[in-house]
C-alpha cells in the first residue's frame, strides 16, 4: 500500500493477504521496514500484495529484478536481514530460502491466469498499478458498446457461474436487461462459505479493482446503476480492502454519477453479512440485503426478474465477475478457447486440508482432479496416504481415489453425483472416519439450515440421529438394516423435498461416504462398485 | 435502559440517524451497534424496531437469526475456531477440545474473568493453513496448543499494557 515510488527504486514485495498474514507476513514486513530504515542507500520500497496463491511458501518475499522477481520463502522474521545481505535485487542468491524466479515456480509455470493475472502482481490499491497490467481495458471496451453487445459478447464466452451452480451468466445478465424497471441491482455475491474454497477472498485482498470493474461492466449491460457486495464477516482483511479500493476508483472517477466521463452512473457498496452459511444462496442473500432473516426464497419469480427490493438484479459470484473484464478486453472467443465440452473459460482450484502444497491455482477446465493433487499439491501434508478428497465444499461428494481421473468439468462431476461448486477441494488422508464427515454433513445442515423447508430443518437432525443408530456398534445387523433404509429415505426427501441446495445437497456427502467407505459405518463393503447403498437398502 | 449507558444510548442514536435512510438498513446497523457495544443488548431492540417501523419481533428475529450477533456481552477477546471440513482435516476437532479445556469454556460461553469468549465459525477462507482460528480481527493458520498457548500468553501480556 506504499504508493511513494521515487525513481528506480528498487521494490519488494510481502503478501498483505489473510493466509499470508494468518502465517507472519505483517512481521516480515515490519521487520524489512526496519532493516529499510538503518539502510537509507538501499532506495527500497515495500509493496503490500496480494498472495502468489502458493500459501504453503507464505510469508513468500519477492524482490524486483532485471531476471524478473525472484521468491523467498516460507520467511521468518529473523530471515530478512540475512536475505537482504545476499544483494537479492542482483539476481538468484545462495541464500538457503531463495526459490529463484517466482515465474519458473513449477506451481506459477502449470497454469493459465486469466482472472488471476494480477493477483499477487500488483499493488491491490494502487489504481496506476493495475491500469498498467491492462485494468479498466475491459470497461474502456464497454463503454463504447451497447448494453446488448455486452450481454451478447459475456454470452458468447461461455461464462458461468463460479459460484458452484455453473448457470450461464450472459443468460441471466440477458434476462435482467430484456426486464424493463427505473431501479436495476448488481450483487456481487461474496459469502463465500464453503470450506476449502478462499477464491473469493484471495481476489478481494489481491485485486479487488477487477471486481469493482466487473461490476461495472455488468451494471453497464443491464442498466443497472447500484451494485452491493455482499461479504461475509468471517473476511475482515477484504473489507478493509474492498472498502478501500472503492473509495480509490470513487476519487479516480471509476464509480460515481460520470463513469470516466461517459456520463454513466454506478454506485458500489459492500454490505456484511453475519455468520449465516445460507445467505450465499441467492434469494436468502438478497433477504439479508434487504435487512431480513436470510430466509429463502421460492422461484420463480428469479431474482432476474424480481431480485432485490423487489427489482431486476444480476447476483452472480465475485469470480464470475472478475472474469468479465478480461472478457471484454481479450474478447469472448479466446474466454471461450480455454476449457473442455460445456465448461469454457478457466477455474480458480483451491487445494486445502491435509495437503503439502495447499493454495490457489487458476487453469482451463478439462484437467483431471488427480492431476491437480498429485503436480500441485504433492500428497498429504502428513505425510500419510490420501484416503478421500471432498470437492465443492460441505455439500460436495466425498470422492475416493478411482474416482480421482474425473476432468475438471461440471458435466463430468455430475456424472458421478458429485459436483465441482466454487473449486475448493479439501483432502484427507487414511485416518478419516468417513462416518464422522457425514455426521458432521448433517449437523452442519442443523446449524446453518435457514429453517424454511421441512425435510431440510428436521431432515438434519434426524439425519444425525439415524447416523448414531447406525453407527452404534450394539446394533444388530437386521436393525442396521433398517438404520440405512431409514437414512436413504431420509436423504430423498431432503433432496427432493427442498427449495434450495442447502437441504437438496446435504445428501450428498452422506451418501457418497456411505457409497465408497461402507465399512465406515460397520457395513460390509459391497463386492461392485456400481451397487451403491441406495439400492441395497431396498428403497427402489 | 438499564444495561447500556447515556452515552452508549447516545451513540446508537447517531447510528440510527446515520443509517436510517439507507435500504435496507438493519444489518448495517446491527453490524454497528456490535462494533460500539460488543454485543446487540436486548434493550437497543425496541429503538431500533421504533426507528425503522418494525416490531420488536422482528427485530429480535433477525438478530437471533445470525450467528454473527450476540444477545450478551462477550469476553474481551472474542476467539473463534473453525469447525468446518478443511480445518476437520488438519485435526481441530482434538485443538477445540484443547481450548475448551485450557479456556475452562465451552462454545458461547464466556470464562469467568471476562477475558475470553469462544464461539465456533464454519471457515475462515483460511484453508491452505489449516487448522484456523480467529482472535477479534486477527485470523491464525496452521494453528496447534503450543501456539495458541502463546498467543494467548501475548494477549494477556498486551491487555496489561495497556492498562
Amino acid at each position: 500500500m506504499n504508493s511513494s515510488t521515487a525513481a528506480k527504486a528498487n521494490r519488494v514485495f510481502v503478501s498483505l493477504d489473510t493466509s499470508a498474514l494468518s502465517k507472519g507476513s505483517e512481521q516480515v514486513a515490519q521487520q524489512i521496514q526496519q532493516w529499510l530504515a538503518k539502510q537509507p542507500e538501499m532506495n527500497v520500497t515495500l509493496v503490500r500484495n496480494g498472495t502468489r496463491g502458493m500459501v504453503w511458501l507464505e510469508p513468500l518475499l519477492e524482490f524486483e529484478t532485471a531476471l524478473g522477481r525472484i521468491a523467498y520463502g516460507p520467511v521468518r522474521p529473523e530471515d530478512v536481514a540475512d536475505i537482504f545481505r545476499e544483494q537479492p535485487f542482483a539476481g538468484i542468491s545462495d541464500h538457503p530460502l531463495c526459490l529463484g524466479l517466482t515465474d519458473n515456480l513449477p506451481w506459477m509455470k502449470k497454469q493459465q491466469r486469466l482472472t488471476f493475472a494480477r493477483v499477487g502482481l500488483i499493488d491491490p490499491l494502487d489504481i496506476e498499478d493495475y491500469i498498467r497490467y491492462d485494468g479498466f481495458s475491459g470497461l474502456k471496451i464497454a463503454l463504447t458498446k451497447s448494453p446488448q453487445q455486452i450481454v451478447a459478447q459475456v454470452k458468447e464466452s461461455g461464462l458461468r457461474g463460479r459460484g458452484g451452480a455453473a448457470f450461464p451468466t450472459g443468460i441471466k445478465w440477458q434476462t435482467v436487461l430484456d426486464t424493463p424497471a427505473e431501479q436495476k441491482y448488481i450483487v456481487c455475491n461474496a459469502d463465500e462459505g464453503d470450506s476449502g474454497t478462499f477464491a473469493d477472498r484471495m481476489l478481494m485482498e489481491g485485486d479487488p479493482l477487477v471486481l469493482i470493474e466487473g461490476m461495472l461492466i455488468a451494471g453497464l449491460a443491464v442498466g443497472a446503476t447500484q451494485g452491493y457486495i455482499y461479504l461475509r464477516s468471517e473476511y475482515p482483511q477484504a473489507h478493509k480492502i474492498m472498502n478501500m479500493a472503492i473509495d480509490r476508483a470513487q476519487a479516480a472517477g471509476y464509480l460515481g454519477d460520470n463513469i470516466c466521463g461517459s456520463g454513466k452512473r454506478f454506485a458500489l457498496e459492500v454490505r456484511l453479512g453475519a455468520g449465516a452459511y445460507i445467505c450465499g444462496e441467492e434469494t436468502s442473500l438478497l433477504e439479508s440485503l434487504e435487512g431480513k432473516r436470510g430466509v429463502v426464497r421460492a422461484k420463480p419469480p428469479l431474482p432476474a426478474i424480481e431480485g432485490l427490493f423487489g427489482q431486476p438484479t444480476v447476483v452472480n459470484n465475485v469470480i464470475s465477475l472478475a472474469s468479465v473484464p478480461i472478457i471484454l478486453s481479450r474478447g469472448s472467443e479466446f474466454y471461450r478457447d480455454f476449457g473442455i465440452g460445456r465448461s469454457r473459460g478457466t477455474i480458480p482450484m483451491q487445494l486445502a486440508g491435509n495437503i503439502a502444497q495447499a493454495g490457489l491455482l487458476e487453469l482451463a477446465f478439462g484437467v483431471s482432479l488427480g492431476e491437480l493433487l498429485e503436480d500441485f499439491g504433492g500428497g498429504c501434508k502428513t505425510k500419510r496416504p490420501m484416503r478421500s478428497v471432498q470437492v465443492g465444499g460441505p455439500l460436495g461428494a466425498y470422492l475416493p481415489p478411482e474416482q480421482w481421473s474425473t476432468p475438471i468439468d461440471y458435466e463430468a462431476f455430475a456424472k458421478i453425483d458429485a459436483v465441482l461448486g466454487h473449486g475448493g477441494v479439501v483432502v484427507f488422508d487414511d485416518t478419516v472416519d468417513m462416518a464422522a464427515q457425514a455426521r458432521f454433513a448433517m449437523e452442519f445442515c442443523v446449524v446453518e439450515s435457514c429453517g424454511k423447508c421441512t425435510p431440510c430443518r428436521i431432515g438434519a437432525v434426524r439425519g444425525v440421529e439415524v447416523i448414531d443408530k447406525l453407527t452404534a456398534e450394539h446394533d444388530s445387523h437386521n436393525q442396521r438394516q433398517q438404520s440405512l433404509s431409514l437414512l436413504n429415505d431420509l436423504c430423498d426427501t431432503m433432496e427432493f423435498g427442498s427449495l434450495c441446495a442447502m437441504g437438496g445437497m446435504t445428501p450428498f456427502p452422506v451418501r457418497s461416504a456411505l457409497k465408497y467407505y461402507p465399512a465406515d459405518f460397520g457395513l460390509t463393503p459391497l463386492p461392485d462398485d456400481t451397487h451403491t447403498s441406495h439400492q441395497e437398502s431396498g428403497t427402489k | 435502559m438499564s444495561s447500556i449507558s447515556t452515552t452508549d444510548i447516545h451513540k446508537i442514536y447517531d447510528l440510527l440517524e446515520y443509517h436510517k435512510t439507507q435500504p435496507g438498513a438493519l444489518l448495517p446497523i446491527l453490524h454497528g451497534v456490535q462494533e460500539e457495544l460488543g454485543y446487540v443488548p436486548p434493550d437497543v431492540v425496541p429503538m431500533i424496531a421504533a426507528t425503522l417501523n418494525q416490531s420488536n419481533a422482528e427485530i429480535h428475529g433477525v438478530i437471533s437469526f445470525y450467528h454473527h450477533f450476540l444477545a450478551h456481552k462477550p469476553g474481551l477477546n472474542k476467539i473463534s475456531i473453525c469447525r468446518a471440513e478443511s480445518c476437520q482435516a488438519m485435526g481441530s476437532a482434538g485443538l477445540e477440545q484443547s481450548i475448551k479445556q485450557r479456556l475452562d469454556i465451552d462454545y458461547h460461553q464466556t470464562t469467568q474473568d471476562g477475558k475470553y469468549s469462544l464461539e465456533p465459525v464454519y471457515c475462515l477462507g483460511n484453508c491452505a493453513c489449516s487448522p484456523a482460528i480467529r482472535i477479534d480481527d486477527q485470523i491464525y493458520g496452521d494453528m496447534n496448543l503450543p501456539k495458541f498457548n502463546a498467543l494467548l500468553d501475548a494477549l494477556v501480556t498486551y491487555t496489561l499494557e495497556l492498562k
